[in-house]
């Protein structure tokens, strides 16, 4: 890979590669006009579906909403002249604590999903798409609707599309806030009228999904970026990023960042060179910990400021990719305080179904209350550290091993500050230092 | 128990069949018609859930079952704002918190809490995908980023004055928590064309890119077959 292209003082430097974020400064990129005529849907729909599914393999293209599943075999999973329905569900329920692209990506580019969802749905054989959106983002699901309904309008959509006898209907469907709705079984559950609980698996959706049918559930990204991929061609794909995680993604920079916001980079590409583009970590101050992938993936400190952002090297480091949500905290944040809040955001979001997650969350979030208000002792690091053991790997779905992530790898880094807090009786920092406001006082 | 008026029923009636008959199988359109029966009633209602419970085939115990799993659906009237506060891990540290203490004690209500003139309710809201505003708030689901105490608390004054406010990246005009329940029901309101396609920390990236003179690689030749 000559993606890390080595320049005068021998620095790496990976450079950033817009293609789902390209057109993002048209005033017009939502519409039609500002993002082109579905060219790659009309090459797809001239291909052999099968062909479709070898490009996508070929590509290396691997889930962009989290897990990193390669996208093209789980679309080869479907079983082909069952008789059966097939569906094609979008996962937009974009909820994971510091996960913020897919939203952006359908305010400006709603198109790109929409021409994805007609190639991966052709590919699959499926003649029934949903596009499952979080309900709060309004102006998003406006966006979509629109992009929908303009894709009908000219034939992109609908019955025999473009004269090729392929038929495809795609409803815009929202939630009603849940984040384990962005749990792929239960997203089912939910689109099919439920409370949005996981299923136990197997069955996979790819066998006994929707109504029981088989059933592909891919993230936004991962979907938007198939028309790319058909377009370009595999080999154009895997030309960026790493050995085993191709391609590029979004990544999002938030917190305390001199220039928060969307970034899109091969993966591979690292923290460093992400904070030099954004101009470092905000004036004056240093960087802390920070979430390679969202809340649920263990956090890192400045140790990791070189680790490649891609699947492999962030899992050898103990972490997880995730969604590339690069929440940065710098040394005024009070990491006991920012644990809290996840745990208290998981036991929120915790469905219920499975007893380790629903109890665990809850006795998690009152002993770190407790640990945060310097009332705690040492025993409670291990009771923490205990019910987190007792929840990871026991339940239904990954949320309850999300919720351990920030327990497990904020104790592992910052042990001393969790016992300075009962030390002193108190948190050691000024919550007014941390905020943006607070940085100039 | 109160029900809808021969004329609101015939067009829920209307709005529920058409929304219905998007799905494969009816049970699915659940969630789009309770929120349809919140953007007539303002929450859901005993009524809206029988309303629902019929025309699904459904008996009211399990709509109620899944209405009360999903936080977007209010068991009571939400004011004709609704006002969130993001307040987990990164907005919390970014200002969140101060801005959720300083409003609360402002506006005079606490979480779930509507005012008295019914205007402005208050939620303490999780993560919403926009942490690169952060701290960030919404109304009626329309985003208003990069927030202060005194923007959060101006912002709230201006509602109940009934001033016009238009999202950071939004419609010109925000719509009430009414009509932006029908727009999530699947009914669409015109104004998606409205607003910026993207601003700020969104085109961060791609402004470095092209500053830079940064680019995909050009694909190779007869690259899809």
């Amino acid at each position: 890979m000559d993606r890390a292209r080595t320049f005068e003082g021998g620095l790496r430097m990976t450079t950033l590669t817009p293609v789902l974020t390209a057109n993002w400064d048209r005033a017009d990129s939502f519409t039609l006009q500002g993002y082109g005529e579905y060219e790659a849907a009309k090459t797809a729909l001239g291909m052999d579906p099968d062909a479709i599914i070898k490009v996508v393999k070929d590509s290396g293209l691997r889930g962009r909403g989290g897990a990193g599943f390669p996208t093209g075999m789980k679309w080869g999973f479907i079983p082909q002249g069952d008789g059966k329905a097939h569906y094609l569900v979008v996962n937009a329920d974009e909820s994971e604590p510091g996960t913020c692209k897919d939203i952006p990506l359908m305010m400006a580019n709603p198109h790109s999903l929409v021409e994805g969802v007609i190639i991966t749905a052709f590919a699959i054989r499926a003649n029934q798409a949903f596009i499952y959106i979080r309900g709060e983002v309004l102006h998003v699901v406006r966006r979509v609707q629109a992009a929908v309904a303009e894709a009908y309008e000219k034939g992109y959509l609908g019955t025999d599309i473009l004269g090729s006898g392929y038929d495809l209907e795609l409803v815009v469907h929202t939630g009603a806030g849940a984040y384990i709705c962005g749990e792929e079984t239960a997203l089912l559950d939910s689109l099919e009228g439920y409370r949005g609980q996981p299923r136990l698996k197997p069955p996979f959706p790819a066998v006994a999904g929707l109504y029981a049918c088989p059933t592909v559930i891919n993230n936004v990204e991962s979907i938007a970026s198939v028309p790319s991929i058909v377009s370009n061609g595999a080999d154009w794909f895997a030309s960026m990023g790493t050995e085993k995680s191709k391609g590029f993604g979004i990544f999002s920079l938030s917190g305390h960042v001199t220039r928060p916001g969307q970034y899109e980079a091969p993966l591979g590409i690292t923290l460093r060179e992400l904070l030099d583009m954004a101009g470092g970590v905000r004036a004056g101050h240093r960087l802390k910990f920070w979430t390679p992938g969202g809340s649920s993936t263990p956090i890192f400190t400045d140790e990791h400021l070189d680790v490649p952002l891609d699947f492999e090297s962030v899992g050898a480091k103990g972490s997880m990719l995730g969604t590339r949500a690069l929440q940065i905290f710098d040394e005024t944040t009070c990491v006991v305080r920012a644990v809290l809040r996840w745990t208290e955001f998981y036991a929120h979001e915790s469905c219920g179904k499975c007893t380790p997650c629903r109890e665990g969350t809850y006795w998690l979030k009152q002993v770190l209350r407790r640990l945060e208000k310097g009332q705690g002792t040492e025993d409670d690091l291990t009771t923490i550290t205990d019910i987190a053991d007792n929840i990871l790997g026991r339940s239904f779905c990954a949320l309850g091993d999300g919720a351990v992530s920030p327990i497990h790898s904020s104790v592992k880094h910052f042990r001393d500050e969790y016992l300075k807090h009962f030390e002193i009786g108190a948190c050691p920092f000024d919550r007014a230092a941390s905020t943006v406001w607070g940085a100039s006082a | 128990m109160t029900t809808y008026s021969p004329e609101v029923r015939e067009r829920l009636e209307r709005d529920a069949k058409e929304i219905i008959g998007r799905y494969p199988k009816p049970r699915s359109a659940l969630l789009p018609l309770l929120h349809l029966v919140q953007a007539e009633d303002g929450y859901v209602t005993d009524t809206g859930q029988e309303f629902c419970a019929e025309m699904l085939g459904l008996t009211k115990a399990e709509i109620v079952g899944v209405s009360t799993f999903y936080t977007m659906y209010k068991r009571r009237p939400a004011g004709e704002f609704h006002v969130g506060v993001c307040i987990n891990s990164l907005c919390a540290i970014m200002g969140g918190d101060q801005i959720w203490e300083e409003l609360t004690e402002h506006a005079g209500i606490g979480n779930g809490e509507t005012t008295s003139d019914g205007k402005v309710s208050l939620e303490r809201i999780e993560c919403n995908a926009a942490c690169d505003f952060a701290p960030v708030m919404m109304v009626n689901w329309e985003f208003f980023d990069n927030q202060t105490p005194d923007s959060a608390k101006q912002l709230v004054d201006d509602l109940r004055a009934g001033k016009e406010i238009a999202p950071t990246r939004g419609p010109g005009r925000l719509c009430s928590f009414k009509e932006a329940s029908r727009v999530l029901a699947g009914l669409p309101d015109g104004q998606a064309g409205d607003g910026p396609s993207a601003v700020g920390p969104s085109i961060e990236g791609l402004k470095i890119a092209k500053a830079n003179g940064w680019t995909a690689p050009a694909p190779s030749k007869g690259a899809s077959e």
